[in-house]
């Protein structure tokens, strides 16, 4: 996972104050023609600023994934199925990994990151502040949050900024695999006793709505997509990808035999397309805000895993500069 | 040799990984850096790997049509045949570590043992598990170093951690009647013929760590005979909800 609306806030599309012209017009000529641009190459402010909190937020997102998900693994019912969430958990800390070392080459650290989300500076997506009620929660993440990441990450394999685009490869891969579990969780349910399949429709009702509102809000509303667009960190519209999502997804769901939470959602013959029903946008912004049912949650086992971890990072750090002072000493000698 | 035995044995050693594995993995999520998270997940990946092919093949010796998932996820705590060690809480980081410094060690022992068994199944299993043994171990001893030579605190953590579980360490070195007849049949080592290679282990890590070894003491038992702690009842409470809620569900 996950960008959702991760270009929420007002755009830092500001790039005029304080960056040349010229330098501008020769950065857009670049990314124009599909050049990478590296850490070292010159680039506006305000595009390293919307690059440095698209990436963070992204890491920040991996790591907070992994809590809903963490909260089954001692309870998966197989061996099988606990080493693939074992395995897929252990996947999402090492996006948040290449995803953090990806934004410290744009010059900062990694600490000054965390910090940022344990102080509540920094956002991350908000589909993490849902609960994990049943096992049927794990499948669910694997085919639709999973599935919606992947819709929303492809596109940025071809991002304008190189360490970014590299990450975003390796990472989807990983996604689609997860996607693909994920769903074969929920056909091994929807094929299983009428508690299983109970429990793949609640699970499917209570994931739907916010798996659509990962791809932010519609393009109608966004105001700074189009600076993004230019710069192709955004390459395709938050409405395009979450309508490529609703078509690939309804027919899967279809064939688990689940019904989709939407009256509304009908087939239109004229456009090809699935069509889905208004989405509540003010549970999103209300959960964007702070106030869901896991936000308070999430951010508490974060912070409590850092402070409860500070000794050992301490004590590393002591061991690493008494190792180093021992070196220097013996080659002194 | 009797298959009674064999089973036996292997319980031992599969329970061990499927218990320890799972207190692992209530790390995930919440360990001090995102390193360990990932390390540690790794850590109980391996560990629930290795217990499903050891209790598999102990199902196949039984030959009563249960396989892993009946064994891991159906028997009661007084079934359970893993070191005590395995199923200590997780403590805090230096509690975590330790635990897994002294079990690796012994774990890489024996694996190496197995892996000349005259039992061509354990020693195919051996023959995989011991590279994942050594690279914990390394993992696991490069911590138990650091926070013993860290600082202060680290360093009275990881002593406390290391004088509370040292009497869970004998029972990796107990004989028995199913011990006797594995290594009669050369299927596994004596297990008090691990003892010298752990003890080189143990010994050149706590070195580096400053820390100091316990006394020689009384010692815990009870695994090999179902007799747990009061801990193992809960862990399996969580392990088990859903094939035990549900039953005759495949999932
Ligand atoms: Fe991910
Ligand atoms: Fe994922």
């Amino acid at each position: 996972m996950y960008t959702q609306g991760l270009d929420q806030r007002p755009a830092d599309g500001a790039t005029k104050a304080g960056d040349d012209p010229a330098a501008l017009a020769a950065f857009q000529a670049r990314v124009d023609r599909e050049e990478k641009i590296e850490p070292n190459d010159w680039m506006p402010q305000g595009y390293r600023r919307t690059l440095v909190r698209q990436i963070s937020q992204h890491a920040h997102s991996e790591i907070v994934g992994m809590l809903p998900e963490g909260n089954w693994i001692t309870r998966a019912p197989s061996l099988r199925r606990k080493m693939i969430l074992l395995a897929k958990v252990q996947d999402e800390g090492g996006h948040g990994l290449y995803l953090y070392s990806a934004a410290e080459t744009l010059g900062v650290p990694r600490a000054e990151m965390v910090d940022q989300l344990l102080a509540g500076k920094a956002k991350y997506s908000s589909i993490f502040n849902y609960p994990t009620l049943t096992w049927a929660d794990i499948g669910a993440i694997g085919w639709l949050v999973d599935g919606a990441a992947i819709m929303n990450q492809v596109p940025l394999c071809r991002c304008s900024y190189g360490p970014y685009a590299r990450a975003m490869i390796r990472i989807c891969r990983e996604e689609s695999f997860h996607q693909r579990q994920g769903y074969e969780l929920m056909l091994k349910l929807a094929q299983g006793t009428s508690e299983q399949k109970r429990m793949a429709q609640d699970a499917l009702d209570r994931w739907w709505w916010p798996s659509l509102m990962m791809f932010g809000p519609s393009d109608r509303e966004s105001i700074h997509s189009s600076q993004n667009m230019a710069w192709k960190i955004k390459r395709v519209s938050n409405d395009e990808l979450r309508q490529k999502f609703v078509d690939a997804t309804v027919p899967q769901g279809h064939y688990l035999g689940l019904t989709f939470p939407d009256p509304e959602l009908r087939f239109d013959e004229a456009s090809g397309h699935w069509t889905h029903g208004p989405i509540d946008w003010s549970e999103f912004n209300r959960i964007l805000a702070g106030d869901g049912p896991c936000n308070r949650e999430r951010m508490a086992a974060r912070r409590k895993a850092h402070a409860d971890g500070a000794w050992v990072r301490e004590a590393a750090a002591a061991f690493a500069a008494k190792r180093a002072r021992r070196q220097r000493a013996e080659a002194a000698e | 040799m009797s298959g009674g035995a064999r089973f036996e044995y292997l319980l031992r050693l599969g329970d061990s990984c499927l218990v320890l594995g799972h207190r692992v993995s209530e790390w995930c999520g919440h360990a001090p850096e995102l390193e360990e998270d990932i390390a540690l997940a790794n850590v109980a990946l391996d560990l629930t790997g290795q217990a499903d092919l050891l209790l598999g093949e102990a199902a196949r010796t039984e030959g009563r049509g249960r396989d892993a998932d009946a064994l891991a996820f159906l028997r009661d705590a007084w079934d359970f045949r893993n070191l005590l060690i395995c199923e200590r809480p997780n403590g805090d980081f230096a509690h975590t570590i330790v635990r897994q410094f002294l079990f690796d060690a012994w774990q890489v022992e024996l694996y190496a043992a197995l892996t000349g068994s005259g039992d061509s199944a354990l020693a195919g299993i051996a023959g995989k598990a011991v590279k994942e043994a050594e690279y914990h171990l390394r993992h696991s001893g490069e911590w138990v170093v650091r926070l013993g030579d860290g600082t202060a605190e680290s360093r009275t953590r990881a002593q406390a951690a290391l004088d509370a579980l040292w009497p869970y360490t004998g029972e990796m070195f107990e004989t028995d009647e199913t011990s006797a007849a594995l290594a009669a049949a050369h299927v596994a080592p004596d297990p008090e013929s691990l003892r010298p290679g752990w003890t080189r282990i143990v010994d050149s890590i706590l070195g580096e760590a400053t820390l100091t070894k316990p006394q020689a003491g009384w010692m815990q038992t009870g695994g090999f005979n179902g007799r747990h702690s009061e801990a193992l009842g809960h862990m399996l409470a969580t392990m088990q909800f859903l094939p035990r809620a549900y039953p005759g569900a495949k999932w």
